[in-house]
């Protein structure tokens, strides 16, 4: 066995392919404990596919992904139990309630309705938190849907835009969790198009690998 | 195993919220039944013959109705793509939708099968096979529906290739169902036909699962 590695999520020569087209190649980086990752770039230089290689969604056409020193290919029961994935999309059934949504994210995840309901108070949705998910606005659905980061425990977060439709005080709550989420040694790789001030976060702009023209 | 009741009991809550989803399959169910007598005529003896066949047909087109939205309101909201990411396994998942989908409109189809079989004439003698026939039968074409509503995830017009994908599988369930219900209302035993049924219900559980699963990590890619 070969000692554990100080990174806990590295990649190497990544490279992406979408629709036949090949976005970016040789994309390298390392993130050890409490580390951050943002994700810059102009539309469709790959933020999101990125993010869903991390998660194991779709596999990279070339590179590796590694966890603690090994390919996240290796075991993605393993990998999926160590993330929460945080997409572009709420996940909210309309004919939920608030709360019956998150506790059932929450309980897919082995969590307790406990833990939903503290990040249901922790994000403000306590006065909609028994409202169908219709009739809450797009920002109040995104803040349920980040809910599910602190309902129930992971080590890397992979968040797709996170502060889309938040408003100021949303935001701050989402960085203050990021920034405990760090503090207790978790990762967290986000992509985004404001500016999210976070402590020593490292930057990766996308677009210094895209591939241009046909390839 | 919390998991996976917690996701039988979602599905079925938005079933019941939804509630156009498992009532339209049930009163589809019904009104063709129904509408048989008035296009064939009343005669006892016709009705009583073309009964069981009658209550199959329409049960499985029924039932091929519902199947479409199996995967696509989660597909669409971004729900599969976090589901696929769950500790639970991916064809675990499939078995607790599967089976909330038959609650939802196998069982109720189950239930009125034999107030639909009166109106045909249905032999009463037969109405027990009819009904142990449509608990075998029903989760199978949940189960093999599974695989197309996965398969056909995202496709546009989803809806008529799956159902072109899915009546050839669907016929042995049909044939083996009207088979179950027939021999027992003509006095012979429905045992070897349910035993088919049971098969075939025991070899959709272990395989459909596990093919629906792939169709679905197929189609988040």
């Amino acid at each position: 066995m070969s000692r554990p590695s100080p990174k806990l999520l590295s990649c190497q020569e990544l490279a992406c392919r979408r629709g036949g087209r090949l976005v970016f190649k040789g994309l390298d980086f390392a993130l050890e404990a409490g580390g951050a990752l943002l994700l810059t770039g102009p539309n469709g230089s790959g933020k999101t596919s990125l993010l869903r290689m991390l998660a194991g969604l779709s596999p990279p056409v070339d590179g590796r992904i590694l966890w603690r020193g090994a390919a996240i290919s290796r075991d993605f029961a393993a990998h999926h139990a160590r993330i929460q994935f945080i997409g572009h999309q709420d996940a909210s059934k309309p004919n939920l309630t608030a709360r019956e949504n998150l506790v059932f994210w929450t309980a897919m995840r082995g969590g307790s309705k406990s833990g939903a309901d503290a990040a249901i108070e922790t994000f403000r949705l306590d006065k909609r938190a028994d409202w169908p998910c219709r009739y809450l606005s797009s920002g109040e659905k995104r803040r349920l849907a980040l809910a599910r980061l602190l309902s129930s425990p992971a080590e890397l977060w992979l968040l797709d835009e996170p502060a889309t439709g938040l408003d100021a005080r949303a935001r701050s709550v989402l960085l203050a969790a990021i920034e405990a989420h760090r503090r207790q040694g978790g990762c967290v790789v986000a992509s985004t198009h404001v500016p999210l001030r976070l402590n020593r976060a490292k930057n990766l702009s996308l677009a210094e690998f895209m591939v241009r023209g046909p390839a | 195993m919390s998991e996976f009741a917690a996701l039988v009991r979602r599905d079925l809550n938005l079933a019941f919220r939804q509630g156009g989803d498992w009532a339209n399959v049930a009163a589809f169910f019904a009104l063709a039944v129904i509408l048989f007598p008035f296009g064939v005529g009343p005669e006892p003896e016709l009705l009583s013959r073309i009964s069981a066949g009658v209550l199959w047909v329409a049960a499985l087109l029924a039932a091929l109705l519902s199947l479409e939205r199996l995967f696509q309101s989660d597909w669409e909201d971004g729900s599969l793509e976090a589901l696929v990411l769950m500790p639970l396994p991916l064809e675990l998942q499939v078995l607790a939708k599967c089976l909330a989908h038959w609650l939802a409109t196998g069982l109720p189809l189950t239930l009125i099968a034999p107030l639909l079989a009166l109106v045909l004439h249905f032999d009463t003698a037969g109405m027990g096979a009819l009904v142990l026939a449509m608990l075998l039968g029903t989760p199978v074409l949940s189960l093999i529906g599974s695989v197309g509503a996965a398969l056909t995830l995202g496709a546009r017009r989803g809806g008529v290739l799956l159902s072109l994908l899915m009546l050839p599988l669907y016929i042995p369930v049909l044939i083996f169902g009207v088979a179950a219900s027939e021999a027992a209302a003509m006095g012979f035993t429905p045992r070897p036909h349910l035993l088919l049924l049971a098969a075939l219900l025991a070899g959709s559980l272990a395989l459909a699962p596990w093919a629906a699963a792939s169709a679905l990590r197929q189609a988040m890619e």
